[in-house]
């Protein structure tokens, strides 16, 4: 690291960074300002802005309605981190204990979702949710004919209320399991790299020491292992929560009429309601909640 | 007796271990399917004959002749190219040189410059999105092209410049001093040594951006204007008009063509580590 002696070693610093300075000061961090005063303005009568200063928009936020749409995307980007790390940190452990050619071989095999376009994955899940989808084609089709045939050469009452269920399409398409499910698998590798990149700098000697000192299994996972790698948990679950909570595809696609998330509410809001003031401001609180978050995470990256 | 006991113990714990062993690979063999079912699914019903997307009628080409005779994708497709080529042309060579004077300089008002060059990475897509378009609109410009290649500049050159700064933190800088004492000048130091160490994080991050460019989704809706269709706005359109065989023909090539920078993302590895260390 150099500091900044003389003339010639300024210029070619301001050299290096102006591009970048000048862009994103004018494409970002201007925009951003804009955002932030006209989430205290109000809506024109033509949909454009006036500029006022109050708080009508944030007060409107804590609506009962707005309110729970937040709630149900806190929860929705809750359950999709938890069922990430369920999922994701017994796949990195398992990549991580694989002999060292297999697991390139693993690394890469989780690498091709992660490159595909996060549209087409969560259009893949459309294809086997909706109600004439792969599942439902399977419930109301092969399912229910081999029960009626099995109900014809085995008439037993059992057969009855299979049948009814399996008559209509299960509803799966549109609720916020469909949500979960699409989240979870558009950001399952973002847990398990980082949490893999942990689990593979742990060294294993360690839990050799622990059960030499009388550690059973579950002991020594919980008091070694785990709090060892926990860097990478607590990674992977900011790089889930964040993208979660400020979901618009996925809830668009898979969540149907009724679900919507509060990335929802804010396309709605610049798109078809034109209200640009509200819309700047749930924006804005979701950009908040979200540097919280990661400042949480800076903080225990320190630690 | 006592050791007979131990004994026994540990036998039963290994057995456990074994049995704990078998479910941990039952766990990874049952991860992969959940990642690649919906894929293969995806891949197989676009040969489907069938117009139903979930009806298996026999095997066909005819989708993706369909595909290819498409006008309005392949000017979508040649949109995406135009953007994600410029840029991430714009934001590599941006990104590269910030990232120098970021791993190379000390400076007054450095921790600010820092944060900024971070948030474009966290914020949200929606956030940056609704920024932009407001930004565009009251600035009275035609969404378009360009505008997308500003928006996309914008989160792009933050993660250009993670790349390369990954690969400046391993760059050991006597190697520059050896050159200047051996009477190179600073451009030629530049040209011929620090630039061709550095390259792999380069083209690592050319990479990334090229592939966040061309995938991005929510701020090229926001930020499109008409006639600047990229191929994941016509394939969302798409969708929303109903699911068609066409859809999944058309998911299929994309879905080669990430495989594709995977493997290409991959040879930039082998050319030297800590290239790729963010994805």
């Amino acid at each position: 690291m150099t500091h900044i002696r003389s003339r010639r070693e300024a210029l070619r610093l301001l050299f290096l960074i102006s591009p970048s300075l000048f862009w994103l000061i004018v494409f970002f961090f201007v925009p951003l300002l804009l955002v932030f005063a006209i989430s205290f303005g109000e809506r024109g009568t033509y949909g454009g802005v006036r500029w006022v200063l109050n708080l009508e928009n944030y007060r409107r936020f804590f609506d009962p309605l707005y309110l729970r749409i937040f709630g149900r995307t806190l929860y929705i980007a809750a359950a999709t981190t938890i069922i990430c790390l369920l999922v994701g940190y017994p796949l990195a452990y398992f990549i991580a204990t694989r002999p060292p050619r297999w697991r390139n071989a693993f690394l890469l095999l989780l690498m091709i979702p992660f490159w595909t376009n996060f549209l087409v994955r969560t259009y893949a899940w459309l294809l086997i949710l909706r109600d004439k989808g792969l599942i439902n084609t399977f419930w109301t089709g092969s399912l229910h004919m081999g029960l009626l045939q099995l109900s014809r050469l085995l008439p037993l009452p059992i057969w009855e209320p299979l049948l009814r269920a399996t008559a209509n399409p299960l509803t799966l398409f549109g609720t916020d399991g469909a949500i979960i499910i699409g989240l979870v698998y558009g950001w399952l590798p973002d847990m398990v790299l980082p949490c893999y990149a942990a689990i593979e700098r742990f060294d294993f000697s360690l839990v050799e020491a622990a059960q030499d000192l009388y550690a059973n299994r579950r002991q020594s996972f919980l008091r070694v292992i785990l709090p060892m790698t926990m860097s990478g948990v607590v990674a992977g679950s900011v790089l889930v929560f964040i993208p979660s909570l400020g979901a618009y595809v996925t809830p668009d696609l898979l969540g149907g009429a009724k679900s919507i998330m509060i990335g929802n509410v804010i396309y709605s809001q610049f798109m078809a309601a034109r209200d640009y003031p509200f819309g700047s401001a749930v924006s804005f609180v979701l950009m908040a909640v979200m540097l919280a978050g990661t400042l949480i995470y800076f903080r225990t990256g320190r630690e | 007796m006592r050791s007979n006991k131990r004994q026994a113990g540990k036998v039963q714990k290994r057995r456990r271990g074994r049995w704990l062993n078998r479910l941990l690979s039952l766990h990874g063999v049952l991860g992969y399917i959940f990642l690649y079912a919906p894929i293969v699914i995806l891949v197989i019903f676009s040969f489907n004959a069938s117009r139903f997307v979930s009806d298996w009628r026999g095997f066909t080409l005819q989708w993706y002749t369909r595909l290819f005779g498409n006008q309005a994708i392949g000017a979508a497709l040649r949109n995406s190219l135009i953007v994600a080529g410029a840029s991430t042309l714009i934001s590599t060579v941006f990104g590269t040189m910030v990232a120098l004077a970021m791993e190379r300089y000390r400076f007054r008002g450095k921790m600010a410059f820092d944060a900024l060059l971070y948030l474009p990475i966290i914020i949200p897509d929606i956030s940056m999105a609704v920024m932009l378009l407001l930004f565009f609109v009251l600035a009275h410009w035609n969404l378009g092209l360009i505008t997308i290649i500003i928006s996309h500049v914008a989160f792009n050159i933050s993660f250009v410049a993670v790349v390369v700064r990954a690969r400046l933190a391993y760059f050991d800088i006597s190697l520059e001093e050896a050159a200047q004492d051996l009477y190179a000048n600073e451009w030629q130091t530049f040209r011929r040594v620090t630039l061709p160490l550095i390259m792999p994080g380069i083209l690592g991050g050319a990479l990334l951006a090229f592939t966040l460019s061309i995938d991005d989704f929510v701020i090229t809706f926001f930020t499109a204007g008409p006639g600047s269709t990229t191929l994941p706005l016509r394939i969302y359109s798409m969708v929303k008009l109903g699911v068609t065989p066409e859809i999944n023909a058309l998911s299929s090539m994309m879905l080669l063509a990430s495989m594709g920078l995977v493997f290409l993302s991959l040879m930039l590895q082998k050319g030297g580590k800590g290239g790729m260390d963010i994805v």
